[in-house]
């Protein structure tokens, strides 16, 4: 297994064989996804209040504040819970941050996990929340008190940065892990949409570069970014002893296909070079 | 020149060998993230596995061959989410609930059997305490219990009094109160089992204040002569749910004991193991937390009879007995 440290990717063979290179949600993102469902979560329970409220002044007022305590609970306990037991395996916030909870042996998603590692939280969060929310109503924040127990329970809140797989308590217990699912449309292809009539070039331009830069070049010309282009063209121009010819975007795609077709056949018969610092082939 | 030229890089012939299964695939598994399995039709059904594959196997040549990343990526951003969606789906809804109350349940609850003795004996044990505390010192009850939850329920009140919040019904909120002391219990039932993880010691430190706080209450109530009245108002609901509390602490002190004492396994894996297991039984804990809701709210204000809550407490421990200890989910054990 090659495991990078500092890498997010991590090795994930499928039943088939093939190592899916999985990449884990950041902290980042994490966070956001849970500050987003933590936002939905306060509107709808504001939303819940006002329904109540007005019902109860209607009539009913001890079965609205049954409802409403029934529908607390629910929110509190079941928001994450319901939703990851979908067939996205992610909540609200996840999914808007292109997150998903997947079991770390790559077996299904169970109910159990998914319970596992969200009644976690109640420590991670609910538990340094009531503490700070106690305090101040109760006017007795002992300052060392507080400073103890926010100490402790921040443990448990910053427990994924302590990590290299970036697990909360809950992904430890319940044995998942939370995944970016990308959902990028396939992109035209760079080579084959242009035209027959190629520029050609010699062995000391083609020579310049290895894959790393190849990938490179073919971010910048699928971003299109116009200055970027023309840099990127007027430096290769440069370094080859090519004449400028006033089409940044032609020449970089016939330089990038010519490139491309140079790597790809030194490739097949076992010569990768990875970046223009290796030999060349 | 030629257009018909063979295509320069292996990617452009890739694509175009390939590019509608995947573009197939990318539509199924849409479709799949967005409803469930019954709205695909057979053909779709019998093309996925097929269509998946394929592009699993045009990843790993695209890797090898060829230099176009929007390429690699798509195709292993598409094979990722069809994994999922093939491999990670989840049993339907029904199916689960069914299978929790038929076996899963049972089976967690009687993997626990340990725990959950030690926790019911570290209640009794500090319930004991408790009684001989209070009624040795009366005042050690203004320090167990807070002044809110007693509501004059202390030392210091009249037996007239005492016998009236065990009789009397206190007909307004009570559906209310049930269902507040449901959601209450069983967050603290959901919090003692996620305060497991810090080696279990809150955990038992909850269990043992409990017990506590359950004999300083007898002890005021048997000062008076009230001791086995208490019992009956407190049975009626009370087998539930201090079995349900047990079951909770019992789970938190399996987290507690995987993370403290591995053991074989590695941390990691022990701790996932328990996890699981003791999360099923959490959610058992709650519907039986419900349960004494339930017979909280409705049985004990209309029956007042000390023989018919001490027959129902009874009877409710029997049922839980027999059903996670004795008979549940042994047919898929055998």
């Amino acid at each position: 297994m090659s495991r990078h440290p500092r890498s997010l990717r991590r090795t994930f063979v499928t039943p088939e064989g093939i190592d899916l290179r999985l990449e884990l949600g950041s902290a980042g993102a994490r966070a956001g996804a849970f500050l987003i469902d933590a936002i939905l979560i306060l509107v709808v329970l504001v939303l819940l209040t006002i329904g109540a409220l007005m019902l109860a002044f209607a009539s009913a007022g001890e079965f609205v504040m049954m409802l409403w305590l029934i529908g607390f609970f629910v929110l509190r306990n079941g928001w994450f819970t319901l939703f990851e037991m979908g067939s996205r395996g992610a909540t609200p916030g996840k999914r808007l941050m292109k997150l998903r909870v997947v079991a770390r042996d790559g077996a299904r998603l169970t109910g159990a996990a998914v319970v596992a590692r969200n009644a976690m939280r109640e420590i991670e969060v609910f538990l340094p929340l009531s503490f700070l929310v106690s305090r101040t109503v109760e006017g007795t924040a002992d300052a060392a008190l507080t400073i103890a127990s926010l100490g402790w329970s921040g443990i448990f809140l910053f427990f994924p940065l302590f990590n290299r797989d970036r697990l909360r308590v809950g992904d430890l217990v319940a044995g998942t892990w939370v995944v970016v699912t990308g959902r990028a449309r396939l992109s035209y292809d760079l080579v084959g949409a242009a035209p027959a009539q190629r520029r050609t070039f010699g062995d000391a331009a083609l020579n310049l570069y290895g894959i790393y830069e190849l990938q490179t070049l073919e971010q910048v010309l699928r971003e299109e970014n116009p200055a970027t282009l023309s840099n990127v063209a007027n430096m290769i121009r440069s370094k080859a002893d090519i004449p400028d010819d006033g089409d940044d975007h032609g020449f970089l795609t016939d330089y990038y296909a010519a490139l491309c077709a140079r790597l790809e056949a030194n490739l097949l018969v076992g010569r990768r070079r990875e970046t223009k610092f290796d030999p060349v082939a | 020149m030629n257009v018909q030229a063979a295509p320069l890089v292996n990617a452009t012939r890739f694509r175009l060998a390939h590019q509608g299964d995947w573009e197939r695939l990318e539509e199924l598994v849409t479709r799949l993230e967005k409803k469930s399995l019954g709205h695909l039709d057979d053909d779709d059904l019998l093309a996925l596995p097929a269509l998946y594959r394929t592009t699993l196997s045009s990843l790993s040549i695209a890797r090898d061959t060829s230099l176009d990343r929007a390429l690699v990526t798509y195709l292993e951003q598409l094979c990722t989410r069809a994994y999922f969606q093939i491999y990670g789906v989840q049993t339907p809804a029904r199916r689960q609930v069914a299978d929790f109350f038929r076996t899963g349940w049972p089976v967690a609850a009687r993997d626990l059997w340990k725990e959950t003795l030690v926790c019911s004996a570290l209640m009794v044990l500090s319930a004991v305490i408790g009684y001989l505390l209070v009624s040795g010192d009366p005042g050690w009850f203004y320090s167990i219990i807070p002044a809110e939850l007693a509501g004059g329920r202390d030392p210091a009140a009249s037996a007239e009094f005492l016998r009236g919040t065990l009789y009397d019904s206190q007909e307004s909120l009570l559906t209310t109160f049930a269902t507040y002391l449901f959601t209450h219990n069983s967050q603290v039932a959901i919090l003692s089992f996620a305060l497991g993880f810090a080696f279990a010691v809150p955990t038992v430190l909850l269990m043992l204040y409990n017990g506590l706080m359950l004999g300083a209450i007898y002890a005021v109530f048997a000062a008076k002569g009230l001791g086995p009245n208490l019992a009956g108002w407190l049975m009626i609901h009370g087998t539930t749910e201090l079995l349900a509390i047990a079951i909770a602490g019992a789970a938190g002190l399996r987290i507690g004991t995987a993370v403290a004492f591995p053991g074989r396994l590695t941390r990691a894996a022990l701790l996932v193991k328990a996890g699981r297991s003791a999360a099923t039984a959490m959610i058992g804990v709650v519907v039986m937390l419900a349960a004494a809701g339930l017979l909280e709210g409705i049985g004990r204000q209309t029956i007042t009879s000390d023989v018919f809550r001490f027959l129902i407490g009874w009877s409710m421990l029997t049922f839980w007995v027999l059903y996670l200890y004795v008979l549940g989910g042994r047919k898929r054990m055998a």
